[in-house]
């Protein structure tokens, strides 16, 4: 018998492979974002959505580009640049002009993603870097305009810049922030602020679809928007703690950052220890740069400094190897 | 002496900035108008030319146990004399690099190539040295300061090439240093990995 007629193929496991690829998990995440980028269009206009979509087009694009003119495997089909884009339109205002948003594109795909050996090898959170990247037009990435408002889509932007949650709470101004947006808004999210960060109620579904999905874990949120909590909880400014926690939580970007951004696979720890260490740590330093820094926001800031401690955090907190049980190792220490 | 290989590496192979990696801090710091650039990179060339010229010639006569202070000394005295003319005859370029001509006398740059090339060549060869590395040196200046100068500010050389509000503020302050300098690495890696093929 001629074996090599028999479709077997002689190697190791593992040996059940899904279909699934990068591709599938990105266009879940597309999928949870759907909610969040529709609520966007509701409060701010059509102009969220046309901001979104030039986004997309432009990171899309530049990863083509890139890759066509180093004559690489095309990777635009993995979805992964689109996901790129649409957080980094998330987290601008929606007055941004399109140059600054097409130009936070080249450097998240170039510079940051593909320059480092595009998917899967860049050290920081393309969308996050790019929009730190963005504040070099700072007048422009912090004119924010109010809930339920209609920017025009062409055109010069109204130049007024209307108080954020974020910047009351800077201010410590929580009576100020009380009078102007209650608790529920907060939440639904009829603030004003960047794109795709005021509905925390949307983007916690979105956050939980993707657990559900197993796309992402709960460790990194749990242990981030958990840190934050308890901070604000511990240390309130003003004497009303429960509440002061709550403004700090559903403000500001923390559950997009929670969420889509720190538990990105490529730039968070690999080991579950890891990971709810990576989620404390960005806690703290969110809570540290919304306490003392100059900014009213820490989210992005936090989490590009905890990007750049993965690589110290997974070396040091390694998973136990398959076949070692941690029983046996305790004796061996006890007998020696 | 063969002036043609030490000008390759004084420009590319064995650049002092991006290959070598040596003279980072004013690199990094001065790079934002590309009048700040040449100011640095002529300065430099002329104390680095000078300083090879003179410890080339004071080789046999340094004993090695000092060399170091020896060499820190002839670089300090003409790095003062540069300083000096400079305050002279450029006084808004000596503004403006500040206390960055002084920080010369610490410039790796010098010191390397004193240390490398000068206490074991001939006067002529150590000229010769000092020049190609000092043209090297100046070249990655002029091309980080033009990048910076025309995204960070918009402008080329003073004359204003886009409005100022196009400008991307961040490629003017440090991050900016780093990163047109990390990219410029980059490129010359990968020019260089090409070119060995």
């Amino acid at each position: 018998m001629n074996y090599k007629e028999l479709n077997l193929i002689g190697s190791s496991s593992p040996h059940i492979r899904t279909k699934d690829g990068t591709g599938h998990i990105m266009g879940e995440v597309l999928l949870a974002m759907l909610l969040p980028l529709l609520f966007a269009v509701y409060n701010f206009g059509p102009r969220a959505l046309a901001a979104a979509a030039v986004s997309v087009a432009g990171c899309c694009a530049f990863e083509w580009l890139y890759r066509a003119a180093l004559k690489k495997d095309n990777t635009v089909g993995d979805l992964s640049a689109a996901v790129t884009g649409v957080l980094i339109a998330f987290v601008c205002p929606v007055t941004v002009p399109y140059w600054i948003l097409l130009i936070g594109d080249f450097f998240a795909i170039v510079v940051v993603k593909q320059l480092f050996g595009g998917i899967g090898k860049n050290f920081l959170n393309p969308a996050l870097a790019a929009r730190a990247f963005m504040l070099s037009w700072a007048g422009e990435m912090s004119t924010w305009v109010g809930p339920r408002s209609s920017s025009a889509l062409w055109g010069a932007v109204d130049a007024a810049t209307y108080p954020t949650p974020m910047a009351l709470l800077h201010e410590n101004n929580l009576e100020g922030l009380r009078q102007m947006y209650d608790l529920p808004e907060m939440l639904v999210g009829l603030i004003g602020g960047s794109m795709g960060e005021v509905s925390a109620l949307l983007l916690l579904l979105g956050g939980l679809f993707l657990i559900v999905r197993k796309v992402i874990t709960w460790y990194i949120p749990v242990s981030y928007i958990g840190t934050v909590a308890a901070l604000t909880f511990l240390f309130p400014r003003g004497n009303d703690p429960v509440t002061w926690m709550l403004y700090n939580l559903l403000g500001g970007g923390l559950m997009l950052g929670a969420f889509f951004m720190a538990t990105d696979y490529v730039t968070s720890p690999v080991s579950h220890k890891g990971q709810l260490l990576f989620g404390l740590g960005c806690g703290l330093i969110t809570v540290f740069i919304r306490y003392f820094g100059a900014y009213s926001e820490g989210v992005c800031y936090a989490i590009l400094v905890m990007n750049l401690t993965v690589w110290i955090i997974d070396k040091n907190i390694r998973p136990a190897r398959f076949g070692e049980s941690k029983p046996a190792k305790k004796k061996e220490a006890e007998s020696k | 002496m063969n002036f043609g290989k030490q000008l390759k590496e004084g420009l590319l192979t064995q650049n002092p900035v991006l290959v070598q990696l040596l003279g980072m801090c004013s690199t990094l710091a001065i790079t934002t108008t590309i009048s700040n650039g040449i100011g640095m990179g002529v300065s430099v060339t002329i104390i680095l030319t000078l300083s090879n010229i003179f410890i080339s010639l004071l080789r046999k006569v340094i004993p090695e146990q000092v060399r170091i202070a020896a060499y820190i000394v002839v670089i300090a005295g003409f790095v003062t004399m540069v300083d000096l003319l400079l305050q002279a005859f450029f006084p808004e370029i000596a503004e403006s690099l500040g206390v960055f001509i002084p920080l010369i006398v610490v410039n790796c740059i010098i010191l390397a190539r004193a240390e490398s090339f000068a206490s074991k060549n001939k006067p002529l060869a150590a000229a010769v040295d000092g020049i190609c590395q000092g043209i090297g040196y100046t070249l990655i200046l002029l091309v980080m300061s033009a990048i910076r100068e025309l995204l960070g500010a918009g402008t080329l050389g003073g004359t204003r090439v886009f409005p100022e509000e196009f400008s991307a503020t961040l490629i003017a302050m440090p991050v900016g240093g780093f990163l047109t300098l990390g990219l410029l690495i980059a490129l010359m890696q990968w020019a260089q990995s090409k070119g060995g093929k």
